[in-house]
C-alpha cells in the first residue's frame, strides 16, 4: 500500500493506493494520524479510487479517524461499488460523506 | 466442477492476503459473479484476520488452516485455527462486539452477510473452526424451436 498526500485549501486530499486489510490498517493509521498532527486544523479527504478491496480492519481505521477527528471533517472519493458495498453495510455512508468521482483538484504538493 | 484445496499459513497478516488470492482463484472456477467473488473475498478476509488478532492475539508463529470445497451447489470454505478460542460464540457475533477500540467488531456480520451459511465452533485454549458456504447461481435460458 502506498499513500500520497496534497494540502489544498482547508483539506489533505490522501489518495491510497492497495488494500485496506490486516496487513496495512496499522501503516495507514500511522500515516494518517502523522498527517492529521501536522495540519491540526484541516479537514481529511480520502481517496479510494485505488482501492480494490476493504475489511473490517480497513474500515476500522477510517471510523477511528472520524472519531479522532471531532468535526473536522472527513470524506471518502473514488469509492469503487464492491468497496461501497461494505462501507454501506457497516453504516459508514450514514456518518461520513462518500461519493464515488474522484475530486477535481489543482494540487499544490507538499 | 468438484474441486478441493486445502492450505496452511502462519498467522501473519501478510498471509490474509494470500488467502483472498487463493479464494478468489477457487471460486472463480465455479459460476460466480465478480461480485460475488468480492463478497466471498471480503468473507474469508474476516475469518483469517479473527483468528490471526483473536485466535493468537497478533502472534505470528500460528497455524491457520483453509479448507475451500467446490461442488456443484457452491463454496464451502473452512477456517481453522488452533489458539485461543471464543469462551461466548453467541456475543462475539454480535455488532460492534470487539475488545479493540479501533475495530469495528464486523467480523462476523460481514461473514453472515456475505456468506449464505455460517457456522463456528470454539473450545477455550484449543481454537476455533469456521465453516461458511456460498450456494452458487446457475442461470441459463431454455430454448426450443418454435415453428
Amino acid at each position: 500500500m502506498t499513500i500520497v498526500h496534497t494540502v489544498q485549501g482547508n483539506r489533505i486530499l490522501v489518495a491510497v493506493h492497495g488494500d485496506l486489510d490486516l496487513q496495512t490498517a496499522s501503516p495507514l493509521r500511522e500515516a494518517l494520524d502523522e498527517l492529521l498532527d501536522r495540519y491540526r486544523d484541516k479537514g481529511l479527504v480520502l481517496d479510494l479510487s485505488e482501492v480494490n478491496f476493504i475489511d473490517s480492519s480497513g474500515l476500522g481505521v477510517i471510523l477511528g479517524r472520524y472519531k479522532r477527528m471531532a468535526g473536522r471533517g472527513l470524506s471518502l472519493t473514488g469509492v469503487k461499488p464492491n468497496v461501497r458495498t461494505v462501507l454501506e453495510l457497516a453504516g459508514i455512508t450514514a456518518i461520513i460523506p462518500v461519493s464515488d468521482a474522484r475530486p477535481s483538484t489543482k494540487d499544490q504538493h507538499v | 466442477m468438484k474441486n478441493t484445496v486445502k492450505m496452511e499459513f502462519l498467522s501473519v497478516p501478510d498471509n490474509v492476503g494470500l488467502a483472498r488470492v487463493a479464494i478468489a482463484a477457487i471460486a472463480g472456477q465455479a459460476p460466480f459473479s465478480l461480485s460475488e467473488i468480492d463478497e466471498i473475498k471480503v468473507a474469508v478476509s474476516e475469518a483469517v484476520s479473527n483468528a490471526i488478532i483473536h485466535g493468537y492475539h497478533s502472534r505470528p508463529d500460528g497455524w491457520i488452516s483453509m479448507t475451500a470445497i467446490l461442488d456443484k451447489q457452491g463454496l464451502n470454505v473452512i477456517i481453522e485455527d488452533f489458539g485461543a478460542g471464543i469462551a461466548d460464540i453467541e456475543q462475539a457475533r454480535q455488532p460492534s462486539y470487539s475488545s479493540d477500540p479501533e475495530r469495528m467488531g464486523l467480523g462476523f456480520v460481514f461473514m453472515e452477510s456475505f456468506m449464505h451459511e455460517l457456522h463456528v465452533e470454539s473450545t477455550v485454549g484449543k481454537g476455533t473452526r469456521v465453516e461458511m458456504q456460498r450456494f452458487s447461481r446457475i442461470q441459463g435460458e431454455l430454448s426450443r424451436d418454435v415453428q
